[in-house]
């Protein structure tokens, strides 16, 4: 295979590696005069990325000797990223205008489009070092933006914690490579997938030691996807960090940790079906339970967002438990509402503010918001019913999606303790709404951005029961993505 | 049919629904009148057009634009009626809220008309998903009346009903993720022939139960509702005994029965058991209520006990009994919820004590308060009468004993009703502001007058009503038949007519076995 299509398929990493080399340079000849500018370029970069995605990078198959995967999964879960990446860059000047302390300074884009980059290569990634070239250059590009505000001493000590912690993290995942290089002799997945179909996984010292590799690796990319009993960095980092820093956590490297963790777990770790779901299983369970009583009793609004993405990944993962093809989709499909609805819940959590413009965090100040501001509250109240999984909302369909799944799986005891403990996370996001509905109302926020309320105004509608006319469209999508995987 | 009458009777009100929200208190007031009296007008529409004795499934429409699952909508006479009941009692509450509701009114309005499209989609859902998207998103509506415009503990109630009844609905939900993998339909009526192993349907049953039990409210899981009922503004109180309740029964008619019915027979004994439990039960803790609005919420809990002992009587009469006595709950709850509200508009509580000897200025109110007391209670020519009757014949032949302890139930609520009824409206005047109300006015005389004529014409000509569902007991009966249970009470045909001597002809095929000559 000649370098000009193996570049081809890798051309949405190319846009994006180029662009933003190019706009770093802009940034550092223009300076933060060019902020507007560049954030906007950077928008379009991501744009183009998501055009080069309709050539052969989205149905090229294997690139570089069997490293890189150009497949509809990769393809759909970089739609989302990009997707994902560009709100959250939108959404970040007018919040560093307003808010005291540091300016918004170019690097910002440039950093979420590397970020970005890195989050193309581990969807695509089907070679463990690939994967974990990919993780890193999106984990650095993120320490960097969790302590993008350098004054601010909350925002430095979330990107410490981010680093150390993830740095950590790092070390379990390289050290379960190390482990499934060292008993399979390889590191391509389908090498390595060959490897597991061939040990018997009970017994020997093989089979032992390829079972450890197994857990530590899904123990690192359970840190990258906050699940349960990795997830203690969250709530911390998601505090800290800027508000669209925040959002941005919440929504990309999210979508891009659980595609990573699908394609390992059924592609590279796929005979090994088994033993994994039992982790799987393990942290569903526990980041729901967990997700949802550790976020009843916060009073930052972006700490719950941070329990309740705990919690929302939980119920990916049993779509992932189910280890079907239609498990895989609903994983997609759970993901793909969930960034819609986590966007908008921080795009209202960023018009939180007083009077003088300085953020609000405390959900007591949402006290009264339906009187002082009757869409926004609305909005918010969508989105919360939407997380709880309420319908008409189109959050109820990405929760029929995986628990469909893991019925038609057979996993019935799975099913029923999921659903069950989903009730508990309902008490908090209607505290949400309580506090905006039923209390008596607080000192009002200020106004808005234009352009903020604009894409709030969208996601309303997305999650709004028109929605549900996607499902045809969001179905095949999904479906044509995870058949790609098997 | 080809006019989606149906969708249109959804999509007036959602849209009305949508535009009270950009529009000022009083045009919000109008135009959520309007739709509610176009609904009841396509309401009125449907009722006259529907082919009686005809099709099962009449007015449908299919459009599968969701993919997974498909706006399939259709009705039978069961949910005819309890559409019916739905449009009739809504511009009634909307009325009740017309001077009643001071603040936040077009999101009060909004939040009606959103139960109404919800609470219609409900009965005239034919898909699985579509039912249960309907019957859990009216929650949304419901939560946001009681918690926003409710009284003094609302945020309590309105969390314990939200949380209550989501639980039971999501067990609900997994049955129904099994029940359309495994029958490879989401499609109502398909699933309604549709034969599950007698072990699964154990298991499916049980998950339907938990939901439409709390929906109900079946004892012990019924203690969502008095708080609720309590709490809520005077109309949101009407629509949840009115109707809201009427989801439980209507969930039991279209699954439990003829998709389980070998599961809904073994499991008799617990539906008559906590049914009987919550007759006696629920009658005696009304007696002793000392707030008006609670003492109708506790009698609506041992009614509600009678529609499912009628529907898990496995007969015709119980059947219809127990839709019947839905129909005239809805009606006579309803308009007791609205009585307490005429005066609790008037004096600001709900303590019965504070009350008494309103025949004497308010004898307008004193009849028609009369006549729905007597409704509750069963009295001939009363809607309740003829379905607690019905109800109770149906359990006699399956049951004598529990047929025994509900049937105290009738006496018990003669006993809270009248002791209510005595305390609120008799006795002398004790104080200068019970004095000081004035009778009903005339926009409260045109919201009870319809529930009046509406409770007499189910009482003294019950056949409009039973036709509708005739055939659809029939074919429902055919369905469970296989599965009824034995009863206990053994009844013998009569001897029929001695024949006298010099008959013209012989009796022979009148002749009944029991006959000896």
């Amino acid at each position: 295979m000649d370098y000009a299509a193996n570049l081809a398929m890798t051309l949405p990493e190319l846009v994006l590696a180029l662009g933003a080399i190019a706009l770093m340079l802009v940034a550092a000849w223009g300076g933060p005069a060019a902020t507007r500018a560049v954030s906007w370029t950077a928008v379009v970069v991501l744009a183009g990325a998501c055009i080069a995605l309709t050539g052969p990078a989205s149905s090229g198959g294997s690139a570089f000797y069997g490293m890189y995967r150009a497949d509809a999964f990769a393809a759909f879960a970089k739609v989302l990223i990009y997707a994902a990446a560009a709100v959250s860059i939108i959404m970040a000047p007018d919040f560093f205008k307003r808010t005291a302390g540091d300016n918004l300074r170019p690097e910002y884009p440039v950093l979420i489009l590397l970020s970005a980059c890195g989050m193309g290569i581990m969807v695509s990634a089907s070679d463990l070092l690939m994967l974990y070239v990919g993780l890193e250059l999106q984990s650095l590009a993120a320490y960097v933006l969790a302590s993008f505000m350098r004054q601010d001493t909350r925002s430095a000590e979330a990107g410490l914690k981010y680093f150390v912690l993830g740095a950590l993290a790092s070390g379990i995942l390289l050290y379960g490579i190390s482990l499934v290089y060292g008993f399979t002799g390889s590191t391509l997945f389908d090498e390595v997938a060959g490897a597991y179909a061939a040990a018997p996984l009970t017994g020997n010292g093989k089979a032992i030691g390829l079972l450890f590799g197994l857990v530590f690796v899904f123990a690192g990319l359970a840190f990258k996807m906050s699940a349960v009993p990795f997830h203690m960095w969250t709530p911390d980092v998601y505090e800290g960090a800027p508000t669209p820093v925040t959002g941005f956590f919440a929504s990309a490297p999210k979508v891009a940790a659980m595609a990573l963790g699908v394609r390992v777990a059924v592609e590279a770790m796929g005979p090994a079906h088994d033993q994994w779901r039992q982790i799987v299983i393990f942290a569903a369970l526990a980041s729901i339970l967990l997700g949802a009583v550790a976020a009843i009793g916060q009073q930052n609004i972006k700490r719950l967002l941070a329990y309740s993405s705990i919690n929302n990944v939980g119920f990916a993962l049993i779509g992932l438990a189910a280890g079907t093809p239609e498990g895989v989709a609903s994983v997609m499909t759970y993901m793909a509402i969930y960034i819609v609805m986590t966007l908008g819940s921080f795009l209202v959590v960023l018009q939180m503010r007083d009077e003088d413009g300085q953020p609000v965090e405390t959900i007591a100040s949402l006290a009264g918001l339906s009187r002082s501001r009757p869409g926004l509250a609305a909005a918010l109240a969508m989105f919360m019913f939407s997380l709880a999984g309420i319908p008409p909302l189109f959050g109820f369909y990405a929760k029929f999606a995986v628990f469909y799944a893991a019925v038609e799986a057979g996993l019935f005891p799975l099913a029923v303790v999921g659903i069950a403990m989903s009730v508990i996370g309902a008490y908090y996001y209607l505290r949400i709404v309580k506090t905006m509905y039923f209390d008596e109302p607080t000192a009002p926020y200020g106004r808005g951005d234009a352009v903020e309320g604009g894409l709030i105004a969208v996601a309303a509608v997305i999650i709004s029961p028109l929605g549900y006319l996607l499902i045809p469209a969001l179905t095949a999508w999904t479906l044509a993505a995870a058949n790609s995987l098997f | 049919m080809s006019f989606p009458i149906l969708s249109l009777m959804l999509a007036i009100p959602a849209v009305a629904a949508v535009a009270c929200l950009f529009l000022s208190a009083s045009a919000a007031r109008w135009t959520a009148l309007a739709a509610t009296l176009i609904d009841l007008a396509l309401g009125v529409v449907l009722w006259t057009s529907f082919d009686v004795g005809g099709a099962q499934w009449q007015f449908v429409e299919y459009a599968p634009v969701f993919g997974r699952f498909a706006w399939a909508l259709g009705i039978d006479g069961y949910a005819l009626l309890l559409i019916a009941l739905s449009v009739f009692l809504m511009p009634i509450c909307i009325g009740a809220s017309w001077q009643a509701i001071e603040k936040r009114v077009p999101e009060y309005m909004a939040a009606f008309l959103l139960t109404e499209v919800l609470m219609i989609g409900t009965f005239a859902a034919q898909d699985l998903f579509l039912f249960y998207i309907f019957f859990e998103a009216g929650l949304i509506p419901m939560f946001l009346i009681i918690g926003i415009w409710g009284g003094v503990n609302r945020i309590y109630a309105s969390y314990k009903f939200f949380l209550y009844t989501l639980l039971g609905s999501l067990l609900m939900f997994i049955a129904m993720l099994y029940m359309s993998i495994t029958a490879g339909t989401t499609s109502i009526p398909v699933l309604l022939n549709y034969d599950f192993p007698p072990q699964v349907q154990t298991w499916l049953w049980l998950a339907f139960f938990a939901s439409f039990a709390v929906k109900m409210p079946m004892w012990p899981v019924h203690t969502w509702l008095p708080d609720a009922h309590v709490q809520a503004p005077t109309a949101g109180s009407v629509i949840l005994a009115g109707v809201l309740l009427k989801l439980g029964g209507y969930g039991f008619l279209r699954f439990s029965l003829p998709m389980f019915p070998e599961a809904s027979a073994s499991l008799v004994w617990l539906v008559f058991g906590l049914s009987a439990v919550a007759v006696i039960y629920t009658s005696l803790v009304a007696l002793v209520q000392s707030d008006m609005k609670k003492l109708i919420a506790y009698s609506s809990v041992a009614h509600m006990a009678i529609v499912t002992i009628g529907l898990f009587a496995f007969n015709a009469q119980g059947i219809e009994g127990a839709m019947m006595v839905m129909l005239g709950h809805g009606l006579v709850s309803g308009a007791l919820f609205l009585c307490v509200g005429v005066i609790y508009d008037r004096l600001h509580t709900r303590e019965i004590s504070r009350y008494g000897g309103l025949a004497i200025n308010m004898p307008r109110y004193a009849i028609l308060f009369l006549l729905f007391t007597m409704a509750s209670i069963g009295l001939p020519g009363t809607s309740n009468f003829v379905g607690e009757l019905l109800s109770l014949m149906g359990t006699y032949k399956v049951s004598t004993t529990i047929a025994l302890l509900c049937t105290t139930g009738i006496i018990l609520g003669a006993a809270y009703m009248l002791y209510l009824y005595r305390r609120v409206v008799w006795g002398e005047i004790t104080s200068e502001e019970v004095r000081a109300m004035p009778d009903l006015s005339g926009r409260e005389l045109w919201l009870l007058v319809p529930i009046a004529a509406a409770v007499l014409w189910m009482g003294v000509y019950p056949e409009s009503f039973l036709a509708p569902m005739r055939k659809d007991t029939q074919i429902l009966l055919a369905r469970i038949e296989r599965a009824t249970p034995a009863g206990d009470s053994r009844p013998t045909k009569g001897t029929g007519i001695v024949p006298v001597a010099h008959a013209e002809t012989p009796a022979t095929g009148h002749e009944a076995p029991g006959s000896a000559h």
